[in-house]
């Protein structure tokens, strides 16, 4: 064990102080928004400054948020764009990842420059738009899960992980007479799960966080995932359909309250399972980060 | 992709049966690739097709090929027009601060991280510090908004200096510092992941070399540290330079309006506006597709530096 200096034990202590500085500037606008949702609604109007404890306390805001019908469908929509997308995105990509990583395939060269050039050339927002709609996607969820189902960035981590895997495995299954589909199925999907989880992951997370697309391509609300759904209420300060039930003075004065616990229902979810999950995120950063 | 690169220099004379051959051999491999290239063919190449409407006067009614050329007359227009200069001010200035500000970050958060001792406690730094990147943009806007109206929290303290109320977000001056801040927050955590794997790669006799040299922390931080993270630096910084043309303009369409477009407007977001919200389809169309080619440019010289620097390169 090495001595520390004097000098050193001040560097350390002052890191420390550093970096939990850092963390509570981080985390202080979630504990303010978290804290500002739990209170009452003229606590939080006559309140100024920095919030540590609730101003009041009422949850109020949160059943009406939990009860306006937008947020629900909103949140059965992206549900819904959830369970279909994971389960297109997961496949296109696997196959094609799966093909890709075939060394020897003729064509393999010119394909993977084919798909490799969309990364850093795209027809633009407009072409884009009427693309999808000359498809007939128009107005559908179909329109946030087919025209997005594959990301490229993705697939190269998925393309990565599939190359580490020896050949001589799925040599030995050839010669016993397995076809490709069966090599993929039951040795390189097995083999290959901690990559799949990390791509599951990203997918899932891009599809939860994407709204521009729902924006572009939607003009029936019943349709609305959450996020465009938080955007009406977060951005363009519309807490009407929060509100017109309430009717008295109180709930006119849970305005803020409401965005506050808005962004709560629709957060907390996430932040509970990520620390879960935050060892695969990190795995796909590092894979990804390997190829570029 | 070595591999990738070296095949297909072998390719015999007689090109058809070998083809053949080949698609025989494979042919559950190129059934497989069949959606997957079909997804590319129509939803990224489409668009690219599609984008021939940018030298045409497009209108849904004629379609895309019925609608008659009309030369680089958009293009013209674009580059004369008052916003040209506008949108290209806005966007490279954004990107600077971003770039300025939002690149050393993550790399001094990994190194500050690297010294601590206490394993419980980088890892709830790291955690907090994650999670930024775990909430929507949507909601990150919402709650920029919120803080920056003029009953927000900053506004709370700036009474405290004399200050009046007012929303932060309707004074051009402060969309761009507000922009910058907040993509800091956002992004601090997560990006310093990078940087943190390649420290833990750092050979620790290196450090203890240097400390019987009798070199201090300051030291080992220039003569070791450094120099033994400088690659991945490097990378990461092309990288970032060559995607400088791509702003994330989602965020700014969440968060300006009609009084900051002066200094919040960039080139993406005209193309929405002009595009889907105006319906100037051609017009707008021959914007993005000035800044796809810039961009394209812009990644191409990044790869080509990165491969001359690093030997690293994108393909």
């Amino acid at each position: 064990m090495i001595k520390r200096s004097v000098g050193e034990r001040i560097f350390e202590i002052i890191n420390i102080i550093i970096l939990t500085l850092l963390g509570l500037i981080a985390l202080y606008p979630l504990w303010h928004v978290l804290m500002a949702s739990i209170s009452s609604g003229d606590g939080l109007a006559r309140h100024t400054g920095a919030m540590f404890v609730p101003a009041g306390f009422s949850l109020k805001a949160y059943r009406l948020v939990l009860e306006t019908p937008m947020v629900l469908k909103g949140y059965g929509n992206t549900l819904y764009i959830l369970v279909f997308g994971l389960a297109l995105s997961m496949t296109m990509t696997i196959l094609g990842a799966f093909a890709l990583s075939r060394k020897g395939l003729y064509g393999r060269k010119v394909i993977l420059l084919f798909i490799i050039f969309t990364m850093y050339f795209s027809g633009g927002m407009i072409p884009f738009y009427f693309t999808v709609k000359n498809v007939g996607l128009a107005d559908t969820r179909w329109a946030l899960i087919v025209p997005t189902c594959v990301n490229t960035f993705n697939f190269i981590i998925m393309r990565t992980g599939f190359e580490a895997i020896p050949v001589s495995l799925e040599e030995s299954a050839k010669i016993d007479g397995a076809n490709d589909f069966v090599v993929l199925w039951k040795i390189i999907l097995p083999l290959a799960k901690p990559i799949i989880a990390v791509i599951v992951l990203y997918y899932a997370v891009g599809i939860w966080n994407s709204w521009f697309n729902a924006m572009l391509f939607l003009r029936n609300r019943e349709l609305y995932p959450l996020q465009l759904v938080l955007r009406e209420i977060l951005i363009q300060n519309d807490t009407a359909a929060m509100t017109m039930g309430g009717g008295d003075a109180d709930t006119g004065m849970l305005n803020e309250v409401l965005k506050y616990a808005t962004i709560c229902v629709a957060t907390i979810p996430i932040l509970v399972i990520y620390p879960f999950l935050q060892k695969y995120f990190a795995k796909g950063v590092m894979v990804g980060a390997v190829k570029g | 992709m070595k591999q990738a690169i070296s095949f297909g220099q072998a390719v015999p004379r007689q090109k058809k049966p070998r083809l053949l051959r080949e698609l025989a051999k494979n042919k559950y491999i190129y059934i497989m690739l069949v959606p997957f290239l079909l997804f590319y063919i129509i939803f990224m190449y489409g668009p690219m097709y599609g984008a021939m409407i940018a030298f045409k006067d497009f209108t849904p009614k004629l379609g895309i090929l019925g609608s008659p050329w009309v030369g680089i007359k958009h293009f013209e227009a674009f580059f004369g027009s008052i916003y040209f200069w506008r949108l290209l001010r806005n966007t490279i200035s954004i990107s600077l601060q971003t770039l300025v500000f939002g690149f050393p970050a993550p790399i001094i958060l990994a190194l500050l991280l690297n010294e601590v001792r206490q394993a419980w406690f980088k890892k709830t730094v790291q955690t907090i510090s994650y999670m930024p990147h775990f909430i929507s943009l949507v909601v990150v806007c919402g709650i920029i908004k919120i803080f920056t109206g003029s009953e927000g929290i900053i506004n709370d303290f700036m009474v405290q200096f004399g200050q009046e109320r007012r929303d932060l977000l309707l004074d051009p001056a402060l969309f761009q510092p507000i922009y910058v801040i907040s993509d800091i927050w956002q992004k601090i955590g997560w990006e310093s992941i990078i940087y943190l794997a390649a420290l833990s790669s750092v050979d620790q006799e290196l450090y203890e070399a240097a400390r019987i040299d009798g070199a201090g922390k300051w030291r080992q931080l220039l003569s070791v540290t450094l120099p033994c993270i400088l690659p991945t630096i490097v990378v990461m910084l092309i990288l970032r330079v060559g995607s400088m043309m791509n702003i994330g303009f989602e965020k700014i369409i969440l968060l300006y309006n009609g009084n900051t477009y002066e200094t919040a407007d960039v080139i993406s977001s005209y193309v929405y506006r002009k595009g889907i919200q105006e319906f100037s389809y051609s017009f707008s169309t021959a914007v993005g597709l000035f800044n796809s080619v810039i961009n394209f440019f812009l990644v191409l010289s990044a790869n080509t530096i990165s491969k001359k620097v690093n030997d690293t390169s994108l393909w």
